[in-house]
This record gives C-alpha cells, structure tokens and sequence, in this order.
C-alpha cells in the first residue's frame, strides 16, 4: 500500500516571493464562505475590498493613513521577534504611549510646535518605554516568560485608561469619556491638505529605515539576531544576551508607543478608551506577514491598511458587517504561516 | 464572608474551564494562546445557540463543539505543520474574535440593547443548611467545573492516555519509539482544551450574563495561562490558582460596595497585577513541559 508523507525540501528560489500573493489567493477562497453566508456577491465584495481602495484618492489616503500605525507596531514586534523576545504587548505599550501623548500635548498650551513636537515624540516614545519594562525586567532577571506578562500588561492599561478618562482626565465639556483636546502646536500636521494622513506616516517610514539598518548593519543587530536564533550560542561567542534582549524589549515598547503618539497628535487629538482598536495585535499579523524583515513589514502594514479600508468601503457599499475585515486579516495570517512551512515540503509517495 | 465565598466560586468557574483546557494543551506540548479567542467564540456560540433554540444545554455543546474545532485547526497548524506556536495561537485568538464579532452583526444586526437570554438558574442544594446552603447556591456549571478538576488528574496521572499526553510533551522522540503517534494525541489533547475553552467562555453568557459583549473575556484567556504556570501544570492546584483570581475579583467588588474612595478600577485591575505577581513567585520552581514549544517532526 502506498502512503503519501511529506519530505523536507527547500523551496526553489522562485518560489518565495510567490508565496505571500498565494496565500492572498487562499484567503480570499476560504473567506468565501463568510461571503456566502450574507449572501452577498463574492466578486461585487472583493471589488469593494481590493480595487475600490484605489478608485478615489480620498481611500488612497485613507489607506495610508490606516498603514501608519501598522509600520509602527509592525515594526516593534518584529525588532523584539527578531532578538527571540516574544513582544505581545504592542497593544499595552501604544495606548502608554498615547496616554503620554495626550498627558503631554495638554500641557504644551503656547508653546510652538518646534518644542511641542519633540517633546510629544520622547514623551511617547518613553510611555511605551515605561510599559514595556516590568515584563522585559521579569524575563531577563527571573526568567519569566514575557508571552503571558506583556498580554497581562494589555489588560491591566484598559482599566488606567478608563480610570483617568473617567476620572482626572474627564473632559467637562464632552459627552463622551474622553481627554481634553490637546495644544494645536502638539498637532502632527497633516502631510496633505485636508486629510488625514499626518507627520506620523514619516515618523513610521523613518523607524522602518532605522531598524533595518541596526538590524542588518550594527554590531548590536548582529547581537540581537544571534540572540534570537540560539541565545546558548550567542552567550558562548560572548555577548550578553540578557543586556540585548532587554535593551531590544524597550526599543520595541517605545516604537508602539510612537504609534499611540501618532494616534493621539494626529487622529483623534484626545485619550479615547477604543483609541487602538487592536493594532497591537494587528502588528503581530503585519510582522509575520513581512517575514520580521523591516521591508517586508513597511509592504504588509500597506497590505493590511488596505483590507481595513476595504472592508469599510465594503461595509458601506453592501451592508456587509466590517469585521470581515478581522476575519480576512487573521486567516491571511493563519495561511500565510503554513504556506511558509510548506513550501518547505514535498509531497511523497512512499511504500 | 460567606457571600464572598460564593462569588469566589463563581468568578472562578471559567477559569478552572480555561485553565484545565491550556493544562491539557501545555501537557502535550503545545502552547494555546488561541485560548482567549476560543473563549469568545464559545461564549458568542453558546449565547447564540441558546437565543435561537431556547435550550441552555444545547447552547453549552454548541460552545465546546465550537471550541473542539478551534482546537482541531490549532492542531492542524501547530502539530502538522509544525508553524511557531506563539503566532498560530494568536492568530487563533484574532481569528476566533474576529468571527465571533462579524457572525454577531450578521445575526443580530447593530441592536440598541443588546439581545438576551434567560441564563442558567443556580440550584438550590442544602438550601436549609445555615452556611453550606449559601455557598452551594451555584450555576450548574459551576459544579461540573469542580468535578472535572479530579478528572482531568485521573485522565493525566492514573490512564494509558494521560501516560501518553505527558510523554509527548515532555519527551516526544521517545514517545514515537515506544509506538505513541505523537501527532494524534497532541491532536486530541488540543481539541479537548479547546473544548474546555468554549464552556468556560459560554459560562459567562448562559450563567453570570444572559448576554453577549465584545468585551466579555477582557483577558480572562491570558489569566488561564498565568494560571498553568503558577499551577505548575497539575490540575489541582489549578484550583487555588483559580480562587485567588476569583477571590481577589469577588473582594474587590466587596471593597467597591463598602464606600472606600479608592477608583474602582483600581480595584479591577488588581486581580491582574497579583496574577503577575503570583506568577512571578512560582516561576521560580516551575517546570515547564520538556517539549513546549517544540514542533515535533517524524524524520
């Protein structure tokens, strides 16, 4: 009797850069069914989903503007990822960063933006900083893993951030639990004229840059990387792996909480509870997808802020419920990690 | 005192479903953060499946079948295709919401009160018993979850299969030369979890809520897996694990009613932060499955 199993074989060369545009395919295929449940028409939704986006500079923009976080949280999970450090506090660190952000740029009233700016940056930067610490401080002193200490973390912010907009930081004049505004010179400006798209997308392409070049081109990205592939072997060629990681851990907090920053100073200009809706999470989806390399992220982050546009304009155009858009992001993920893995392999008959 | 005891029980119960289910998953070797996403969905299942047949029982089975198959492809992705579990689990998590919101608006639309059911009573027992009577006044659910802590370490520590479980989480080439198919038990121990997962998140809409909320696990799936830790992956002690959580919650609630002007969400908070804390003084002699977070490949 034949069996088939399969066999280890590396992927020819062509293959790679096939596997993200296959693994869209798949998704799509398999979200069919969740189309067909509303019967709405598969071929009218991935319209909405995937081209509409690009009809009208107004989505264009919107997609960016959607991006921008990405990069951000994108971009921490995959510095941390790439040193063996399992960040999954994005979430946590970026509303840090806002509440900094938001901290700050009240009290920045009548200075100009050639102070405010910076100081919303550092301050943000910080905040994300501050909330990453007690996880990255557990695992490299007591060995703690910081997979269920960061997730904690992401919980215990929700009840700060209703705290003070419930509390201290009420605004008086809103209906709505919500900060005051803060200083028009603590505004990122706008990139263009009456749009969204703010100073932050620079913020997130210039981190991008920066992190690929420590990654690949400083004596610290080498440290980090052995550390992540073989933390025994990086102590062995002596370098001192608990300083890396814990160095790396902080950096990455600090980079999601630019990402609430750009949140506060150029979207909502105030603390609200919904303030991340998931893009820390999000930025696990977008690191993954980007392979944990620097590029791959900026690309995904694009990706993934168009299927947040799309499944808003789909949601407009045909009434279909906007979490679609979660559904497609999570299996895009869930098929993207098995195409890589299989590639990998061959199918084999045997016996 | 004796209120408190109770309200212990009760904030505990989907915990000891949780916990359980991640202890079965950790025990064979995998680690499920798709827990938190699986006990939404079983929550939002087993609501759904209450409101449209009336019957809270069968809300409960939709909720752990729904929670077996999350188990399945978690297995799928993790045992089969050997992907990292950190991002599988996750993706599991993201993927379960994501469902669980979007089947949401599909069968309930954007309500202005939100939709409900009539829960699970809690059965009188010893009624007339001075302070067992109170204490024992629970959901249903409550006492199974009780039940199945002895179970789960019967099943682990006195049958062939919880031999076999062990074995693949802690040693799987061995396990392979003594003739365990490592990929099926990691497989069946993945969907019992998952099945776990989904009652402990059902219990929550059939027993405490008689609704569904986007927010209703608020990280109870991450708590489950501090809890494994401090456990120290043994089932009974899974329990105190469970009560110090659900003690500190139902305290908290105590000390919100008597007037102390603290914010309240200080005290919301606090059951995370001694979770951390917990979890930080037992780290120190846990020990970890040999296998977890090893995919396992038959050469």
């Amino acid at each position: 009797m034949s069996k088939l199993r399969l066999e280890k074989a590396p992927a020819p060369a062509w293959v790679r850069p096939v596997i993200p545009l296959l693994a869209i395919l798949v998704t799509f295929l398999i979200t069919l069914i969740f189309i067909a449940w509303v019967q709405a028409n598969p071929l009218h939704t991935y319209y909405y989903f995937l081209v509409a986006p690009f009809t009208s500079t107004v989505t264009m923009i919107e997609l960016l503007v959607k991006a921008t976080p990405l990069f951000l949280t994108g971009a921490a999970v995959a510095f941390a990822f790439r040193a063996g450090y399992y960040n999954i506090g994005a979430e946590g660190q970026l509303m840090a960063g806002a509440i900094i952000g938001s901290w700050v740029g009240v009290m920045l009233e009548g200075f100009s933006s050639w102070i405010a700016l910076p100081i919303m940056i550092v301050g943000g930067f910080l905040g994300g900083v501050a909330w990453a610490l007690i996880p990255a401080l557990l695992r490299v002193r007591l060995k703690v893993d910081e997979v269920v200490t960061t997730l904690l973390m992401n919980s215990i912010i929700v009840f700060l951030v209703s705290y003070l907009l419930n509390g201290p930081w009420r605004d008086p004049v809103s209906m709505w639990p919500q900060s005051p505004d803060i200083a028009k010179s603590a505004m990122f400006f706008t990139l263009i004229p009456q749009s969204r798209l703010h100073f932050g997308f620079i913020i997130g392409i210039v981190v991008i840059l920066t992190i690929w070049f420590v990654i690949s081109r400083t004596a610290f990205g080498l440290k980090m990387r052995a550390a992540g592939s073989s933390a025994e072997g990086a102590r062995f060629a002596g370098v001192n792996v608990e300083r890396t990681i814990l160095v790396t851990a902080l950096v990455s907090g600090g980079i999601a909480g630019l990402a609430g920053v750009g949140e506060v100073a150029g979207i909502h200009f105030h603390l609200i509870q919904g303030l991340s809706s998931n893009l820390g999470y999000t930025g696990i989806i977008v690191a993954t997808l980007g392979a944990l390399n620097p590029f791959g992220v900026g690309i995904a982050a694009l990706f993934i802020g168009l299927i947040d546009t799309g499944s808003l304009t789909v949601s407009r155009a045909m009434g279909v419920p906007v979490y679609l858009g979660q559904v497609v992001q999570a299996t895009l993920l869930l098929v993207t990690l098995s195409m890589f893995v299989l590639t990998n392999y061959r199918l084999k008959r045997e016996g | 005192m004796i209120g408190l005891i109770a309200a212990t029980l009760r904030v505990a119960t989907p915990l000891i479903f949780g916990t359980l289910g991640e202890l079965f998953s950790e025990r064979a070797g995998i680690l499920n953060l798709g827990i938190e996403g699986i006990m939404l969905l079983g929550a939002f299942v087993g609501f759904a499946t209450t409101y449209s047949t009336g019957s809270l029982w069968l809300g409960v089975l939709a909720a752990c079948i729904v929670g077996i198959m999350a188990g399945l492809l978690m297995a799928i992705m993790t045992v089969y295709f050997g992907v990292n579990q950190h991002v599988s689990g996750l993706g599991i998590t993201l993927f379960c919401t994501g469902l669980a919101y979007y089947a949401f608006r599909v069968i309930f639309g954007t309500p202005a009160n939100p939709p409900q059911i009539q829960p699970f009573m809690q059965t009188e027992f010893l009624a007339d018993v001075n302070i067992l009577g109170p204490i024992l006044r629970q959901y249903p659910l409550t006492y199974y979850a009780m039940l199945l802590v002895p179970v789960v370490w019967w099943v682990l520590y006195r049958t062939n299969f919880g031999l076999n479980i062990r074995a693949v989480g802690e040693n799987p080439e061995a396990a392979d030369a003594a003739g365990i198919n490592v990929y099926r038990v990691r497989t069946i121990s993945l969907m019992i979890a998952g099945g776990f997962m989904g009652v402990g998140g059902a219990f929550l809409t059939l027993s405490t809520l008689g609704f569904f909320t986007f927010d209703i696990i608020a990280g109870r799936g991450w708590v489950c897996i501090a809890l494994v830790i401090f456990a120290n992956w043994n089932p009974i002690r899974v329990l105190w694990g469970a009560f110090i959580f659900g003690g500190v919650s139902a305290l908290q609630l105590r000390l919100q009613l008597t007037g102390i002007n603290l914010p309240y969400e200080l005290f919301l908070a606090l059951p995370y932060v001694v979770t951390i804390i917990a979890l930080t003084i037992a780290n120190r002699n846990a020990a970890y499955p040999a296998a977890l977070l090893k995919p396992y490949k038959r050469e």
